[in-house]
């Protein structure tokens, strides 16, 4: 827990605290963002961004129907994006339910993805609707496997409910079964919380509990990461550093799909949070079909006329 | 390293062909100036030369006037509404189409960005075109008496700082209301006023219903004075506001006058504070705060104005200040040496008067007029500077301890166009909104304009209201 | 034989009748050129009192809700309707009228002021809207009163043209000063008697008889007097109040119909409102 900023650990102290956060006027952030959305990034400064987007990409896999070759086919895609490219850098991560942790660090391992972290989703994702012994086991499971990352849901129906303790306690549980093994991103499901009010109270509350990054979403909620939303979260990071001198990261998971989208988030990395955050250590951006599009993007900025599909691989 | 340079991203000049000479519009035609007078019009990003523009004398101001009151008697008069409208249907939709010409046109004749040109000055001027055409057939709906009459001749006058805006906001409500109109444009930026004529012509407007003449201040001067015009509309200083309404005194003609304001942006504890950051930094940045209705004066509640004094700086040192032309910039050129000469001149009185002067550090082109973002704390009621209408990017900031006093200091002036309320607290916004005298108040928000929306100010702010049901009042003659 | 009781005509500044501070008065005849009364030659310091009391008195005026301005104001009619009579008198007195017209006159003044009394709480619903803008923004328009207005009223019919021009000043919220015809003053005051047994507060209306052309001057150059209703000023009058008054950008009208609108919406201003809409 960041304990600097709250008197105590209980739950009068935290909306006491929680309560004196400024509020957040929907129009203005959204007339923010959409101006910072026109900034034009060309040429050199595109190059720059397109590949730190990629460093910046958890490859993601989260489907019912994931095998293990396919999560095998993920690594794969994740350490060597291009085969015909070496130059193209690694992703930041690779994200997988936590039954498909040992195959993907195996995976990774054993091609050349050593320094590739493996992420897993962890405490009933992505509902979040379980027992507490539940989520610790799942969390258990994903670090025992391989996983030094943990991506955690927070219980959406307690925030709304006002049992604010409750979600705070949890975070900090799961917290503490990272240890110093894996860090601890904190999914806050924005579109579940649909204010931005909330998304600013629960951006401080899951600092305050420990969390290492901030995430917007599961995606498999519409909507994800929109930028009103990413905005808000990335002043929460910049004044808490400001508070407390720790600085958290922040993920946005879901809708970013193309390389504007992904360019659209560096700016407002940029411009809200600083450039310090400009850094798969503290920015990362969960996605899968974004890959390919960031690759058919440096083709073209490379050979100077437009990529085809048939030149990235599938997986 | 993560430092995120934006790579120059400049949009191309070669989108609006300038002319190297233009004449004066009078009666449908570009004609030379009798006397054959020209003076120069230039980039003030660079002080380059764009045009030669024809100097309109006394001669030549007959002329156009001359045409305009023909072309009312004859044709603009007897023409229905609705086929008056159709026209300013035709000039909206042409706008839209040569949008991004005139945009950057606009941005090098003015020196703002483009991105401003593109994304809010030109669209608003198309929009208002638009907006007017359908009021062209609905007159007796305007509040006017059943049968309310035009005017006659409308001269207007227009400044600098939004030029092809404030030609759509005099142009279009006196065409819809059937006016007729001499429009003089500011010495320094006639270039989209020039473009605009050829619009009119494209559209096949009525010879003589709009007539542009070029030139300076005594240009300005021989159009209000000229017996053959029945309605006065200016955008311009106090000043000369006060002095056209002097002048006018012992004639017939009736005016509209927006004018100078000193717009006070009150920022109470309870305020959405980075979106009021946000306003506060439109408030005076937006248009390099050359702006009527600039949140010149922040009035910050006194506890919490470490807090947003903080927050305010590390949000300007981000205001890229540079090359107008290219898409990435916040914060342009000042119009002219002029201006820029009249900028220093107050900001430097802060400086004596002992307020505390903060830029962020930028680096300014060597050519052309610019000046930094610039805030000044500790600064009082009886200062210059918050007083006097500056005209730059150049904000006072002042403090207050209650809703009362933030009142009382907002009001404190002659001047009442504009203010800024920012509060989570609906009754005291609405509260707030009630007490401020000023025309147009912006609650968590600023500077929007919007053709519906009457503009105008109070006390020395100007007479009468542009835009909505209201700003036709000023062109036409209801039952008096 | 009974002598009667001849009445002094004095100023009604902020709710009291004093003579002026300068002891001036000056002589008027009636319409046959017999001596009619002294009313008070009002000085600039009895201006500068009577916009005191006027700007003084603005705050609690505007803020009053316009229910209550109406029913305020349809009170003053109720006073006036017992006072026919002396209306009557001095209407046959100074314009040499019939007393059959000049009762037509009064009636016509009453209802007059009726009218605007019944408007105290409407014109806004008239004047003022909602702006259909481009944008997540709840925008309205609304009239506000101007501040203090001065009025000269027209000479001829007296009392209809006094009450046309003042109540519809009033009725909005303004506060005003009124400068009583030169020739024919006396309704002026008569109505200020009104004014004064009703509900009216103090300072709402203030009454100055005395020479038109100095209070031009004063007036024009006033700089706390925010309107004008020049309409019973002369071509000459009228310019000099205009070229004075643009050192503060008065609001200088003039009208020509009793009964209109126009009066009101003349002496407002229009405060448009922008407001976020959000969750």
């Amino acid at each position: 827990m960041n304990s600097t900023l709250l008197a105590d650990k209980s739950e009068a102290s935290l909306k006491r605290f929680l309560s004196t956060l400024s509020p957040v006027d929907q129009v203005g952030a959204t007339s923010r963002v959409e101006a910072l959305a026109t900034r034009s990034i060309k040429t050199s400064s595109k190059n720059w961004a397109i590949d730190l987007a990629i460093r910046m990409v958890d490859l993601t896999t989260l489907e019912g129907a994931d095998t293990p070759e396919k999560v095998r086919a993920l690594c794969a895609k994740g350490v060597y994006p291009d085969p015909t490219d070496l130059t193209v850098p690694s992703v930041g991560a690779i994200c997988v339910y936590n039954d498909m942790v040992k195959i993907a660090r195996t995976a990774l391992d054993a091609g050349g993805g050593k320094d590739i972290p493996v992420a897993a989703v962890a405490t009933a994702f992505p509902s979040g609707r379980a027992s507490i012994e539940v989520k610790i086991q799942d969390t258990k499971d994903a670090i025992a496997n391989g996983a030094s990352e943990i991506d955690m849901v927070i219980d959406r129906g307690a925030f709304l409910s006002g049992k604010l303790g409750l979600v705070f306690e949890q975070i900090e549980i799961i917290k503490g079964l990272c240890g110093d093994k894996a860090h601890l991103k904190v999914i806050l499901e924005t579109g579940e919380l649909v204010t931005l009010d909330n998304v600013r109270k629960a951006s401080y509350l899951a600092m305050l509990a420990g969390a290492d990054f901030i995430k917007t979403s599961t995606g498999k909620v519409a909507p994800a990461a929109t930028a009103p939303v990413v905005y808000v979260m990335l002043e929460a990071v910049r004044d808490f550093y400001k508070m407390t001198g720790t600085k958290i990261g922040v993920k946005p998971a879901g809708g970013i799909r193309t390389t504007k989208d992904a360019i659209k988030q560096l700016v407002l990395v940029n411009e809200v949070a600083g450039p310090e955050w400009l850094d798969p250590a503290l920015f990362r951006i969960g996605a899968s079909a974004l890959l390919n599009d960031l690759l058919m993007q440096r083709m073209k900025m490379r050979d100077g006329y437009y990529a085809s599909p048939n030149y990235v691989t599938l997986d | 390293m993560n430092n995120f340079e934006y790579a120059p991203a400049p949009e191309s000049a070669a989108l609006v062909d300038i002319k190297s000479q233009y004449g004066l519009f009078i009666n449908g035609k570009f004609v030379a100036p009798k006397a054959g007078k020209t003076f120069t019009t230039i980039n003030p990003a660079n002080e380059e030369v764009l045009a030669k523009i024809a100097y309109a004398e006394l001669a030549d101001v007959n002329l156009a006037v001359t045409a305009a009151r023909n072309a009312f008697t004859k044709t603009w008069s007897k023409m229905p509404g609705a086929e008056r409208g159709k026209y300013l249907f035709r000039i909206a939709r042409i706008l839209q189409e040569r949008s991004r010409e005139f945009a950057v046109l606009e941005t090098l004749d003015n020196g703002k960005p483009i991105r401003e040109t593109r994304d809010t000055d030109i669209p608003l001027a198309a929009a208002h075109f638009f907006y007017h055409a359908g009021w062209a057939d609905k007159l007796s709906y305007a509040g006017q008496g059943d049968n309310p009459k035009p005017y006659g001749v409308a001269a207007q006058i227009i400044p600098w700082n939004f030029p092809m805006l404030m030609l759509a906001w005099k142009i279009a409500p006196a065409l819809a209301t059937g006016n007729t109109v001499v429009l003089k444009p500011a010495e320094t930026t006639p270039l989209t006023a020039l473009l605009f004529a050829e619009v009119c012509q494209q559209a096949g407007l009525p010879a003589g219903v709009v007539n542009i003449v070029t030139g300076d201040g005594a240009t300005g001067s021989h159009l209000v004075n000229h017996p053959g015009v029945d309605k006065v509309a200016f955008t311009g200083s106090t000043g000369v506001g006060k002095a056209i309404a002097k002048t006018i005194a012992g004639t017939k003609k009736s005016a509209t006058l927006e004018l100078g304001g000193k717009g006070a942006n009150i920022v109470y504890d309870d305020a959405p504070i980075d979106e009021a950051v946000e306003g506060i930094v439109s408030g005076i940045f937006f248009n390099q705060g050359h702006v009527c209705c600039a949140g010149s004066r922040l009035l910050v509640q006194e506890n919490i104005e470490d807090e947003l004094l903080e927050k305010l700086k590390k949000r300007i040192s981000l205001i890229r200040v540079g090359n107008p032309m290219d898409k990435n910039t916040d914060l342009g050129a000042i119009n002219s040496s002029a201006q820029l000469a009249r900028i220093k001149e107050l900001a430097d009185s802060g400086d004596i008067e002992g307020a505390q002067r903060w830029s962020p550090n930028c680096v300014l082109p060597s050519s052309g007029f610019w000046y930094p973002p610039t805030i000044f704390t500790g600064v009082s009621q009886s200062h210059r500077i918050a007083r006097e209408e500056i005209f730059g990017p150049v904000l006072s900031v002042l403090t207050f301890r209650t809703p009362g006093e933030a009142i009382e200091k907002a009001n404190n002036s002659p001047y009442g166009l504009s203010a800024g309320i920012w509060s989570d607290k609906g009754s005291r916004i609405l509260w707030t909104a009630k007490q401020l005298r000023a025309g147009v108040i912006w609650a968590n928000t600023f500077n929007k304009f919007d053709p519906a929306s009457p503009f105008g100010g109070y006390k020395e702010s100007g007479w009468g209201r542009e835009g909505g049901r209201h700003g036709l009042a000023g062109y036409l003659k209801g039952d008096n | 034989m009974r002598i009667d009781v001849m009445k002094t005509y004095k100023l009604f500044i902020n709710g009291n009748f004093p003579r002026s501070e300068s002891g001036r008065v000056y002589e008027i005849l009636d319409a046959k050129g017999k001596f009619l009364a002294n009313p008070c030659n009002g000085s600039r310091k009895d201006l500068r009192e009577s916009v005191v009391a006027a700007r003084n008195a603005h705050s609690g005026w505007s803020g009053a809700t316009a229910f209550n301005r109406g029913q305020v104001l349809y009170r003053v009619a109720e006073i006036m309707q017992g006072r026919i009579d002396q209306f009557v008198a001095e209407i046959v007195a100074q314009e040499g009228a019939a007393p059959a017209a000049a009762k037509i006159q009064v009636q016509s003044a009453i209802d007059t002021w009726v009218w605007y009394a019944g408007w105290c709480d409407k014109i806004d619903s008239i004047s003022g809207s909602t702006n259909p803008v481009s944008g997540p923004f709840y925008n309205f328009s609304i009239p506000e009163s101007l501040g203090v207005v001065a009025i000269f009223a027209d000479s001829k019919p007296s009392l209809l043209n006094l009450v046309s021009a003042l109540a519809p000043v009033i009725a909005t919220g303004n506060t005003a000063i009124l400068i009583a015809s030169e020739k024919h003053p006396l309704c002026a005051i008569t109505l200020a008697e009104c004014l004064a047994t009703s509900d009216v507060p103090a300072g709402v209306v203030n009454v100055l008889t005395g020479k038109v052309d100095q209070f031009v001057t004063w007036v024009g150059s006033h700089m706390e007097i925010d309107g004008v209703d020049a309409t019973g000023l002369s071509k000459k009058d009228l310019v000099e109040i205009k070229e004075l008054g643009a050192e503060n950008l008065k609001r200088v009208h003039s009208f020509n119909e009793a009964k209109s609108t126009k009066r009101m919406i003349s002496f407002m201003e229009t405060k448009t409102v922008w407001h976020t809409i959000g969750i």
